[in-house]
């Protein structure tokens, strides 16, 4: 990668998502690919940021599909974000918080990635079957996973 | 040290409650972090939920990591190049929404430094070995073409 290609990344404003525990670990081994742009990170357990050593960190609370009411607070959650990021484009590994950012992102015209945990082996995730339908690309890390009009996939972290 | 972990969302009382009770009979003292778990431990150390950095450095001190079968927990053993036993949780016991952990440890079959616990058994008697790390990772291919076409994805480049 030339040094002029590298600058004319850095302009991309990203903001990288991932719920605390396995997705924000798989996040935290793309990480050198996310700082070749200009790029944000939100999670549900902000502690993580002193570990990582990343400051700026977004919150966002831990909703999961079995508590629908905080998902809705975690929505005004992810509009503040989104107004102090400002992204082009919005990456999550799951789980149920990064799937708002990047329906928010869908109906803002951004570009989207859902990259499916490498935990699901057999099916991708619910959050992730349902990224499929929307976001601009879904990635998983099996590759018996991908399907032509749907989750494409090139490697995995494991 | 042997470091127990079971994540932070769901109990596993059935691992928090095997580790407890080995614990008098094995040569390395025993640290738990429990979650959610309703068991409280008698005979081991523990914590309900450390912070990212404690958790990190018992994770570090550890010569065995033992754990459920979440990927957070196997790649940070990668990380730190720790033997780590996985026991994964059962839809049927009312461990997890789904069998998706027994899926995780099949996969990871076989792969330097992850023992596979599949019974209590099985887990009891790993507890009590001397277990080899993971060799050194030289590469990682399949993770490199993963970041690769992740990094053309973002910049909106063909793939």
């Amino acid at each position: 990668m030339s040094d002029m290609k590298d600058l004319q990344h850095s302009s991309i404003r990203l903001l990288a998502v991932a719920s605390g525990g396995g997705h924000w670990e798989q996040l935290m081994l793309l990480r050198p690919t996310f700082e070749r742009f200009s790029v944000s990170y939100a999670t549900t357990d902000p502690a993580l940021g002193l570990r990582d050593g990343i400051d700026p960190i977004y919150a966002l609370s831990d909703s999961n599909r079995n508590k629908p009411f905080i998902a809705f607070k975690s929505l005004w959650q992810v509009l503040s974000i989104m107004r102090k990021t400002k992204p082009d484009v919005i990456v999550s590994t799951g789980s149920m918080p990064g799937l708002l950012c990047l329906i928010y992102g869908r109906l803002t015209g951004k570009r989207t990635i859902w990259v499916d945990s490498v935990a699901n082996s057999e099916r991708m995730s619910m959050s992730g079957a349902f990224a499929c339908r929307f976001v601009t690309v879904a990635l998983t890390q099996w590759e018996h996973l991908a399907r032509p009009n749907g989750p494409k996939y090139f490697g995995a972290l494991l | 040290m042997i470091f127990v972990t079971v994540g932070t969302q769901l109990p596993f009382d059935r691992l928090i409650a095997l580790a407890d009770e080995a614990a008098p009979s094995l040569s390395r003292p025993v640290f738990a972090q429990i979650g959610v778990c309703t068991y409280t431990p008698r005979n081991v150390e523990y914590s309900a939920r450390l912070t990212p950095l404690e958790f990190d450095r018992l994770f570090s001190q550890a010569d065995m990591i033992v754990s459920h079968a979440g990927i957070g927990t196997v790649l940070t053993a990668q990380k730190y190049r720790k033997p780590i036993v996985l026991f994964p949780r059962r839809a049927a016991l009312g461990e997890h929404r789904n069998d998706h952990q027994l899926a995780t440890v099949n996969a990871l079959e076989g792969r330097s430094g992850v023992y596979i616990a599949r019974t209590e058994d099985e887990l009891r008697s790993l507890l009590g070995s001397t277990l080899t790390p993971p060799d050194m990772e030289s590469e990682h291919p399949s993770r490199e073409k993963l970041k690769s076409a992740l990094a053309n994805i973002i910049a909106g480049q063909k793939s």
